[in-house]
């Protein structure tokens, strides 16, 4: 496999696209422009043929892995199957041609969607009513901080700046929280990531704004005390938030809403299949109770007898805008499909079998790392390879480091941060029992080689296009962009 | 049995036996009685594929998509070379996660590093990540980037120029903190140095301007960024970053930071999402950058590899004190961005850029030409430009798209404070000679 550079492979005077003969332009000059307004210096950009351009990416995509190459159990990212029709649904003309700024009158076909995608995530979360802006699960969290932020400055309690997040959370939680303009109190947890109610008992004052949890936990077990912890909140005046990543592990089974929380994201990219892409784009709806609605975002989408429309004058209260446009529509669009192919039985079968898939391998794997557990857990579980650090020097990195070169992409790394160690696995409801079984023998393997060879696995992987890679190198002399060799 | 679903009736049963279990339902044995949910999901029956298809096809046919467009203001429609998507939708790409596991993800994390090279090179400044959410939410990180290091600055400039929804996106974002928000008045729709100077103060963090801006036209800078170096104040720029491959780039005007959306490059419209948020900065702003950032390092065996890097900055380490809480960005489109310069090149870029130009200034001249019609008069454009007509802008709009043309953004329908006359007309390469010559025809008539 070639490991060039696509700037190290251009040629001067190649060029992978043509143009429709210029019928207008005919020899169009930057003459048009005055001279301050013209670029003096050239951007740099590679010059190829459409050969080279496609066998470049091709080759790039040969030294990635994707959930269709095989198992994906990357803790707290549902890696779930991603349906293939619903990358042709999206690119229907109808849906890819359409402008944002055309009237509501012209769209009806994507707002009728995206109204009926919030009626069905309220279903499925029992909450009210929505906004699809958000881009991702922490744009989700940062809104929803926001409507908080409004709720209390409508009834004027604008002194409300305390907002609980447990030890164990994800780290957008704190972010968002703070950029929003909160404070953040860090709230611990108890070993299986339980929230701490005497410690929660000590912020219940006339500072706290809220709380912002998941649940099942980020140790994938199902907060029991859910429904006390949200009467203890709401009697100290607070607010409740649901991080809705976990979410794929209660579909149809339990809600956030019946848990007695205010708001809710989700994740699109996790829970409803859309793919990551790489690391985005995702989509994080947000669902809110009675308390929050009038404070949504607008533009809000509503239903007059058979047509849609945009409308913002209902929502004097709004916080605004979140995102220019409406959010990432395409993401939406497949996940209206993933749910007309689910129905409400699908849903709810994906949950359970996302649940028997965890409950399976955990009950093959933690007697391989610590003591055996044999409580239940919900759509993932968290092992420690502690003790395997201790006793043979292997690492929860060496463990997936080897993975690597078994062809399947490690668990979730060293989170939560409370578990030392922590190796977090979610294997999701797409995966078969043989894969599952597969990977308790590829982890029995590995473990087998930590006890007799360790120094092996220190040197995974060997089968990868790159070893181990120097981080401390790349943080410490940045080089962030390719420059031309002097 | 269900597509998405392999388990048999029999795997079902063994692996609850082999949990110690009996029924599905003892997997929610945790879940309280009072929050376990008796009732099923109030959604409709599933589909089969071939059924899904077929509704959501009919669903997008009742979408008017016929009309030839002249909308931008932050969308536009350009022609899209059919080898971007052939590349993005290479599963390796599209099904992976963010590439935390670097060795296996070699592929992604080069392509992003290229991406972060090709938005330096675009916008002359010299670091870049690995994208934002869009265009609008860039300014928030920038002006966030310039709040963090400046410190106890909390007032934050933006140009009148700049898109409505931005202002929103800017408003919601800064709303409940004691960041102070101001507008830098355009007295005749294009930038003044003078506005900026009368609000410019010691508290002052950053300058956020756009260009092209709202009405199309290129700002000029002149002395806009000495003035804000002077007071210690930070100086961001948003701009369309197809104008970049002609007109004059962030860094060339000596900006700190620079922003946009790669939309232009290789995205559909997608009624607006995904499309891509780009940003690039001074060296000086590099720790200080939102988001996932590739680095360039080496492997054990000293061979070049690529890797996220200056982590620290980010959510999962800093928590609270993370310079962003971004983690999914939109990586996906930030391929097909590069994809997409990839097969453009300098020239065809340049040349895409020029004909732009060159037929938003033919319809301008034509359409100007039109009794009762002049152009909204400033500086130079580049492919938007914005009238000012005799009627209400959304009146005439809907006469026009009677004859199969989305004529362009009635200004009133972004910000509700505007003249409700002016029209922003935006025309692309895609458009023919024929279009634009309808174009000028629909709207004598509509507007004789
Ligand atoms: C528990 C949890 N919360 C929030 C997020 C943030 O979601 P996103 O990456 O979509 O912003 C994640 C993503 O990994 C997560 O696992």
């Amino acid at each position: 496999m070639k490991d060039t550079l696509i700037f190290e492979e251009s040629r001067e005077g190649r060029r992978g696209f043509t143009l429709p003969a210029a019928g207008i332009s005919g020899g169009a000059k930057e003459d048009f422009l005055p001279k301050a307004y013209r670029r003096s210096t050239p951007a740099a950009l590679p010059e190829l043929s459409e050969v080279e351009v496609v066998r470049h990416f091709t080759g790039l995509s040969m030294k990635n892995y994707g959930i269709d190459l095989g198992f994906y159990p990357l803790g707290s990212c549902t890696m779930k199957y991603n349906p293939k029709v619903n990358e042709d649904v999206v690119l229907l003309p109808g849906f890819a041609e359409l402008h944002p700024l055309q009237t509501a009158e012209t769209a009806q076909g994507t707002l009728e969607l995206l109204h009926g995608l919030i009626t069905d995530l309220c279903g499925i979360t029992g909450m009210r009513w929505g906004t699809l802006q958000p881009f991702a699960g922490a744009h989700g969290e940062f809104t929803a901080m926001k409507l908080f932020r409004a709720y209390f400055d409508h009834r004027k309690d604008d002194h409300r700046k305390k907002i609980l997040i447990p030890d164990s959370a994800h780290g957008t939680n704190p972010a968002s929280a703070h950029l929003a303009g909160f404070q953040v109190v860090e709230l611990p947890s108890d070993p299986e990531g339980y929230v701490d109610l005497e410690a929660l008992e000590e912020h219940l004052d006339d500072t706290l704004a809220g709380i912002m949890l998941t649940n099942p936990n980020t140790l994938g077990r199902f907060e029991k005390d859910i429904r006390l912890i949200a009467r203890k909140i709401h009697q100290a005046g607070g607010l409740l938030y649901y991080d809705g990543a976990n979410m794929n592990a209660i579909l149809g089974h339990a809600r956030p809403g019946d848990m007695g929380f205010d708001a809710v994201h989700l994740n699109i990219h996790k829970t409803f299949s859309t793919p990551h892409g790489g690391g985005g784009p995702g989509s994080g709806p947000v669902l809110v109770g009675e308390s929050l609605e009038p404070y949504l975002p607008v533009p809000d989408i509503r239903r007059d007898g058979d047509t849609f429309r945009w409308a913002s004058e209902h929502r004097p209260r709004s916080i605004g805008r979140v995102s220019g446009f409406y959010g990432n529509i395409a993401v939406l669009l497949r996940a209206v499909c993933y749910l007309r192919m689910m129905g409400s039985e699908g849903l709810k079968a994906a949950g359970t079998l996302a649940v028997l898939n965890a409950n399976y391998l955990k009950r093959h794997l933690t007697s391989l790392f610590d003591s055996p557990d044999k409580s239940l857990c919900k759509h993932e579980f968290v092992l420690s390879a502690k003790t395997w650090k201790e006793k043979h020097g292997i690492t929860a990195l060496d463990i997936a480091k080897a993975l690597l070169d078994r062809g399947i992409h490690p668990p979730t790394i060293y989170f939560p941060l409370t578990v030392p160690e922590a190796l977090m696995i979610e294997p999701t409801e797409t995966e078969s029992r043989e894969t599952l079984d597969s990977f308790v023998d590829t982890l029995k393997d590995i473990l087998t080689t930590a006890k007799k060879d360790p120094e092996a696995l220190h040197r995974a992987p060997e089968k990868m296009p790159v070893s181990r890679i120097d981080e401390v190198r790349a943080a410490k002399t940045p080089i962030l962009r390719w420059r031309k060799e002097r | 049995m269900h597509p998405f679903l392999p388990h048999t009736d029999r795997d079902i049963q063994e692996m609850l036996d082999f949990c110690g279990l009996q029924k599905p339902e003892e997997l929610f044995a945790d879940i309280p009685e009072d929050v376990l949910l008796k009732k099923n999901l109030p959604l409709a029956d599933g589909l089969s594929e071939f059924e899904a298809f077929r509704l959501l096809e009919k669903t997008a046919a009742k979408n008017r998509i016929e009309s030839v467009c002249f909308l931008g203001c932050g969308s536009y429609d350009h022609i899209i070379p059919r080898t971007v998507n052939r590349i993005t939708s290479l599963p390796q790409f599209y099904t992976a996660y963010t590439p935390y596991q670097a060795e296996m993800s070699q592929g992604f994390l080069q392509a992003m590093f290229e991406f972060q090279t090709m938005i330096c090179e675009l916008t002359s400044l010299e670091v870049s990540n690995a994208s934002l959410y869009d265009g609008h939410t860039a300014s928030c990180e920038a002006a966030v980037m310039a709040l963090q290091a400046c410190r106890d600055r909390n007032k934050v400039l933006y140009a009148e120029t700049l898109h409505p929804f931005t202002k929103q996106v800017l408003r919601t974002h800064f709303y409940g903190t004691d960041v102070v928000l101001k507008e830098v008045q355009a007295p005749s729709g294009c930038f003044s140095l003078a506005a900026l100077e009368e609000e410019l103060d010691d508290d002052t963090a950053c300058f956020i301007g756009q260009s092209p801006n709202i009405f199309g036209f290129l700002e000029d800078y002149t002395g806009c960024a000495e003035a804000l170096h002077a007071r210690g104040a930070f100086f961001i720029i948003s701009s369309n970053p197809l104008s970049l491959a002609v007109t004059r780039s962030q860094g060339e005007w000596g900006a700190d930071i620079g922003i946009g959306d790669t939309q232009v490059f290789g995205l559909p419209r997608f009624f607006g999402g995904p499309s891509c948020g780009y940003i690039a900065a001074t060296e000086k702003l590099t720790r200080k950058m939102p988001g996932r950032i590739v680095g360039q390092s080496v492997d054990t065996k000293g061979r070049r590899a690529f890797i996220l890097t200056l982590q620290a900055r980010e959510q999962h380490i800093k928590r609270h004190r993370a310079t962003s809480n971004i983690c999914s960005n939109q990586a996906l489109a930030a391929l097909a961005s590069t994809v997409y310069l990839s097969l453009l090149g300098p020239e065809g870029l340049k040349e895409t850029a020029l004909q732009n130009m060159a037929a938003a200034r033919y319809l301008y001249d034509r359409l100007t030409a039109l009794p009762g019609i002049t152009g909204y008069a400033g500086n130079p454009f580049f492919n938007e430009f914005t009238l000012q007509l005799p009627k209400p802008a959304e009146q005439v709009a809907a006469e026009i798209l009677k004859r199969g043309i989305l004529a362009g953004v009635p200004y009133k329908t972004l910000d509700s404070r505007g003249s409700e006359n002016l029209l922003v007309v935006a025309v692309t390469e895609k458009r023919t000679r024929d279009e634009l010559e309808a174009y000028a025809e629909a709207l004598q008539e509509v507007t004789a």
